[in-house]
């Protein structure tokens, strides 16, 4: 009940931003949110069922390219944006068939090599995705001002949904089969817990959201190549989020994705020539002295623990 | 025939090495089946044929009727057979209510989590961890863990449970507690096939007593008729013995 409120409350805070005017703040706000979608999906498969995915930059690509070759074709903006996702969950799932039987770094490099593998299909196939050319989707007919807002909000929607799915997740079965699968995946599964079937399903969770994430933002810049919707940048960001924020939290990702995106903002202005090392630098700094996020720091500390002596489980 | 799980020449080889080797024998209901034998003798082996971690290489396993050898160990949990293993394997950062509660909730009957949370209260009272509940698990000490080990076969309401060691390590007023609810469970028409290295342990509880031997089953009947069988106390005893006596001389 307390994380619906939040919840609530934080997206009526946010749905107000476009009052302020400044387009700059917007579009910093698109890509909180899109950042905020991307750290809860792999929240999904790497907090829960502790399986580090490399992957969600795929999903990423594969419903950035799908909705822009739909697009292309003549097919309306939110089927191509839901067919997006579908496309993410059917690639989770083929993918999550082959490698989520593998353990440790062995799942996050087969997960990486994903990635290459569907950038090299998109580099060899100019005649669907227009190869290393790349891709215009079409434009929108509607004013600057308007085409931000429309996206703002469309990013902000998907990433209340994608939060809405975590917290229902989270306190359901599967969110507890995941928890188990990630503290002790034998012992889970003499347990009575079919790990196959509910690592394949958080591996869904984590790609549907990626997917259309990936979508928005194709119709949103307008154009698509394969080192940007593959970037590998993308699925090694949403891990640091999650770490920064708190591995397997409803609100962790959250925080790690504002914080990141400030990092970046910060980091990038002051140290143009060397905003990526001192971005590294940060980043190890922080995963060394907060191990668990920022959010076991703020527990620790205020004793925010779970309720003694109540009979219920807190998943 | 009743049996309610019958072995039926089991093999289970790892290359070149047969750690379980033609075994057979049948549980029935409600009886508690002692499996002993030296170490190595493949005990441990035998049990994770027959939950699924390493199925048969040949040879049949059944249960209740149903061949359950090349199932998928959570199949086979949810058919009614749960297990402790000698090793404890907790969910470390979960409270013990929520080790307890994955069991009654996965393997057990328990439609969602609240009614798994209240049938795992009850495993806890039983197991006398109602006091640690809201612990991490990875706070208990060793007699406590396999205190937990115990909940949690028992959460899953199984018809077999399959003990492996569930006194090893434990001191005797432990060990004496263990028993009492072993003993509990079985009279509430459990099976229970309990591998044990504590002789007297195994005398005291067991209906029956097979022993495994380099994998072979060597014999099998009444405890105490077991016990006096040569090749028993040739292969068992005697290794022990051996060990103790021959480096000195």
């Amino acid at each position: 009940m307390k994380n619906w409120l939040i919840l609530v409350a934080g997206t009526a805070v946010l749905a107000l931003l476009p009052l302020s005017g400044d387009n700059y703040l917007l579009r910093l706000a698109t890509i909180a949110a899109m950042y905020v979608v991307l750290a809860q999906s792999w929240n999904f498969i790497g907090g829960l069922a502790g399986y580090p995915s490399f992957a969600t930059a795929g999903f990423f690509g594969l419903g950035a390219y799908t909705s822009a070759i739909l697009m292309s074709m003549g097919v309306p903006l939110l089927i191509s944006w839901a067919a997006a996702g579908l496309s993410a969950v059917l690639l989770s799932a083929f993918i999550g068939g082959a490698i989520l039987h593998l353990r440790g770094h062995y799942f996050a490099i087969a997960s990486l090599v994903t990635v290459e593998v569907l950038r090299e299909v998109v580099n060899t196939t100019p005649d669907l995705t227009g190869g290393g050319m790349g891709l215009n989707l079409p434009i929108m007919r509607m004013s600057v001002a308007e085409h931000a807002m429309f996206f703002y909000y469309s990013m902000l929607a998907l990433a209340c949904a994608c939060m809405a799915c975590a917290i229902v997740v989270h306190k359901s079965k599967l969110g507890f089969g995941l928890r188990c699968i990630q503290q002790n995946e034998d012992a889970a599964n003499i347990l009575g817990i079919n790990t196959y079937f509910y690592k394949t399903a958080g591996f869904a969770f984590s790609a549907v959201f990626a997917g259309i994430a990936g979508a928005i933002y194709a119709s949103w810049v307008h154009y698509i190549e394969p080192p940007d919707v593959f970037d590998i940048l993308l699925s090694v960001k949403p891990l640091v989020m999650v770490l920064l924020g708190g591995l397997g939290t409803i609100f962790g990702p959250v925080i790690g994705a504002f914080m990141l995106l400030a990092l970046e903002e910060v980091v990038w202005r002051n140290f143009l020539t060397l905003h990526a090392a001192a971005l590294g630098v940060v980043i190890v700094a922080l995963v060394l002295f907060m191990p668990n996020g920022l959010l076991s720091v703020t527990r620790e500390k205020f004793g925010f623990r779970a309720k003694k002596g109540s009979p219920e489980v807190k998943p | 025939m009743s049996a309610l799980l019958s072995i039926d020449n089991v093999t289970r080889a790892f290359g070149g090495l047969r750690a379980v080797d033609g075994a057979s024998f049948d549980v029935a209901p409600g009886e508690v089946l002692g499996l002993i034998g030296p170490n190595g003798a493949g005990k441990t082996t035998l049990i994770n044929v027959i939950t699924g971690v390493h199925p048969a290489t040949s040879g049949k396993v059944v249960f209740d009727g149903r061949d359950i050898t090349r199932m998928k160990s959570h199949q086979i949990a949810k058919m009614g057979l749960s297990r402790t293993f000698q090793i404890v394997q907790p969910f470390p950062k979960m409270t013990v209510l929520e080790n307890v509660a994955a069991g009654a909730l996965f393997g057990g009957q328990a439609a969602n989590i609240a009614d798994a949370s209240a049938a795992a209260m009850e495993q806890l009272r039983f197991t006398g961890l109602a006091q640690v509940a809201h612990n991490p698990a990875l706070s208990l000490t060793l007699a406590q863990r396999k205190r937990l080990e115990f909940a949690k076969g028992l959460a899953m309401k199984p018809r077999i449970l399959m003990l492996d060691e569930v006194n090893a390590g434990l001191n005797s007023t432990e060990v004496e507690e263990a028993l009492t609810m072993i003993r509990k469970v079985a009279e509430s028409g459990v099976s229970i096939i309990l591998i044990e290295h504590l002789l007297k342990v195994v005398l005291s509880v067991s209906n029956r007593i097979v022993v495994l031997h380099h994998g072979k089953l060597i014999a099998e009947g009444a405890p105490q008729a077991v016990l006096r069988d040569p090749a028993v106390v040739e292969a068992y005893l005697g290794a022990k013995y051996a060990a103790r006596y021959g480096g000195v001389a």
